[in-house]
């Protein structure tokens, strides 16, 4: 039996050829990533190259041809004459980096802290844990609101906008690092006193190699889960601030950025501007919120 | 029992000191107060007396202590944007949030409690199956989408209420209130619906499991074969015993809706604390920024506390777990 054969009858792939709610997430996850990956190559304009833009083109509604340049745009015009489906593919690429940037981010730092905190103990644990408690008091959105406008104050002014994308990414890791500290330190907490653990010990590895090389291993099924579901929210996180003007600059507009925008054209008519930016937000959002239930499930042994 | 009180008091006392020097940090890190206060003709020797003047020649200790001292007294200086006392700025917004989070409370605990009892009754039923599928998208969908959609429907499409602010408001000197006129009433009902959603069809949810949870035991079997009504036995007994959960977790959801009345109030435009916050973010008005998150801070540690001591008091059981767990 060929490796390939082996694992499309493993129980996991299984599990997923079974579940059509997360073959169908799968793929539009899929479909999206790959649309925002290659954008350029996709985007029948370019909407950051004002060279391209036809101001006449303004307000084109969707798959009508434009009553003085007779273009034909998939998903209208913005009041700029740009495209919204090309706007929606770069703003993509955006919350994508910026979610899943963030979520590598919460993710190194949590895990760290918390086999840290499970494997050290003492006071390493005593006060790593007593921040994320303290943390955890707030909403995250809150956390991350406050720590990007610390972050805005103490950049110069004329660097904010170009940072603003690298500050969304700290502003957003930072609030979700707790989720994985807490649960890999419970785990390393059970993983510490296994045989495995003490035979490595008795055979001289450095704590950070078993922190690293045995212990990690173990825990890492759990961590799977938290940073899937970890993107659902980091993306919807990301959409929030910049749809309240305190995330991605319009001159980088994410698809929340994209939302607020088109608020704005809601009383006048313009409805696509608002419309598909949204749709895609929500596809992108709720299809990796599901496949994260459905990893839950699969990866947990006791639900089988 | 009295040491876990105090220990527990100890504990809030702690976090509402770090959350201080976070805020306190703010003002000395971000920014040069100095530089917002005087203009660009100034001298080294201005410079020196302001400084002094306000205390920043102190070392970072007294300093510190004299912000938790005036932080106390609902003193938090100046706002940079505004030109006015932040305390006086909070104040007068303070009512439009409240009322706001009042009756997005009201709405979740109301509608969360009621469905979750309608989907527990009637598992198998469609309209149970409904709520619970629409119950999932709604947890989904972001809370600024929602509040959109709400005012595309009832608004642009239907004109049936307002889609901002907050309608017409009576001052009572102290407080400014819009539960007594027409407008004020109208103007309330999208944007606590968008705030209250999310916390409705988590109590929703709560109730729901708590009551399949409830009904399958025997004191409920002997209760119907006592020959009560269906009614007296889902509400007195069976909601009853739900309760306690329910009431946890819906104190600590009110210390969420507050927070996230932030991204409603943008939505709507409602004139209230959270859309000040984010126009403080916006403009790096640190006092504003400061003055927020200590007041918040305060409302977070003392919903956490109140509803620790309450969970405490209500069930006899947990004392007797903690102190085993602990000792």
């Amino acid at each position: 039996m060929t490796a390939l054969a082996r694992a499309w009858d493993s129980d996991f792939l299984y599990s997923f050829r079974r579940s059509p709610v997360a073959v169908v997430s799968f793929l539009v996850v899929v479909t999206l990533v790959l649309a925002a990956l290659f954008a350029p190559l996709i985007a029948p304009h370019d909407p950051f190259d004002p060279a391209t833009l036809n101001l006449m083109n303004g307000f084109t509604p969707p798959m009508t041809p434009n009553a003085f340049t007779g273009e034909t745009f998939l998903m209208g015009t913005d009041d700029q004459g740009r495209d919204v489906f090309s706007t929606i593919l770069y703003g993509m690429r955006i919350s994508l980096f910026v979610g899943f940037s963030a979520v590598l981010f919460a993710l190194i730092l949590g895990v760290t802290l918390g086999l840290l905190a499970g494997y050290r103990g003492g006071w390493t644990e005593t006060v790593i844990m007593r921040v994320a408690d303290v943390q955890l008091t707030f909403p995250a959105i809150l956390v991350a609101m406050l720590i990007f406008g610390i972050a805005k104050g103490i950049t110069p002014v004329e660097y904010r906008d170009q940072m603003a994308i690298w500050v969304l990414i700290l502003a957003i890791g930072l609030s979700d690092w707790v989720q994985f500290a807490r649960v890999v330190r419970g785990a390393t907490l059970v993983e510490k006193n296994r045989e495995y653990v003490q035979a490595a010990r008795l055979i001289g590895r450095s704590s950070g190699a078993i922190m690293m090389r045995h212990i990690l291993p173990n825990v890492l099924n759990s961590v799977l889960v938290i940073a899937t579901i970890s993107l659902a929210l980091a993306i919807i996180a990301e959409a929030t601030l910049s749809f309240l003007g305190v995330g991605a600059p319009p001159t980088q507009p994410s698809l929340g950025t994209l939302i607020r925008i088109g608020q704005g054209f809601l009383f006048s008519g313009e409805w696509w501007i608002l419309f598909f930016p949204s749709v895609t937000l929500l596809a992108l959002a709720l299809s990796v919120n599901l496949l994260g239930d459905w990893l839950r499930d699969a990866l947990n042994p006791r639900l089988r | 029992m009295l040491a876990y009180v105090i220990r527990r008091v100890f504990q809030s006392l702690i976090v509402l000191l770090v959350v201080g020097l976070v805020a306190f940090s703010m003002f000395t890190f971000v920014g040069d107060p100095i530089d917002n206060m005087l203009g660009q003709e100034r001298t080294d020797a201005d410079i020196a007396r302001l400084r002094a003047q306000l205390g920043l020649d102190q070392p970072f200790p007294v300093q510190y202590l004299r912000f938790l001292e005036n932080a106390i007294q609902g003193n938090f200086g100046v706002s940079y944007r505004q030109g006015r006392p932040v305390a006086e700025i909070i104040a007068e917004r303070a009512p439009a949030t409240l009322e706001l989070a009042f009756v997005s409370g009201l709405f979740a605990i109301t509608f969360g409690i009621g469905l979750g009892v309608f989907t527990a009754l009637r598992r198998n039923g469609w309209a149970a199956n409904t709520i619970m599928t629409l119950s999932l998208v709604g947890v989904s969908l972001p809370t600024f989408l929602i509040g959109i959609v709400l005012i595309y429907i009832f608004s642009v499409e239907l004109n049936w209420l307002p889609s901002f602010g907050r309608g017409e408001v009576v001052d009572l000197g102290w407080w400014t209130t819009g539960f007594l006129t027409a407008s004020g009433l109208k103007a309330l009902i999208l944007p606590s619906i968008t705030l209250g959603l999310y916390q409705m069809t988590l109590i929703m949810r709560l109730v729901r499991t708590e009551m399949l949870e409830v009904l399958r035991q025997d004191y409920i079997r002997f209760a119907r074969a006592r020959g009560l009504k269906d009614r007296a036995v889902h509400f007195r007994h069976a909601l009853k015993n739900t309760l306690v959960p329910v009431i946890t977790v819906t104190g600590l959801q009110l210390g969420s809706i507050i927070a996230f009345a932030i991204i409603t109030e943008t939505v709507f435009q409602w004139p209230g604390v959270g859309l000040l916050f984010i126009n403080a973010i916006q403009f790096v008005d640190i006092p504003v920024m400061a003055a927020y998150l200590m007041l918040i801070s305060v409302m977070f540690v003392m919903i956490n506390l109140i509803v620790d001591l309450l969970y405490f008091a209500i069930d006899p059981r947990l004392r007797v777990d903690r102190t085993a767990a602990k000792g």
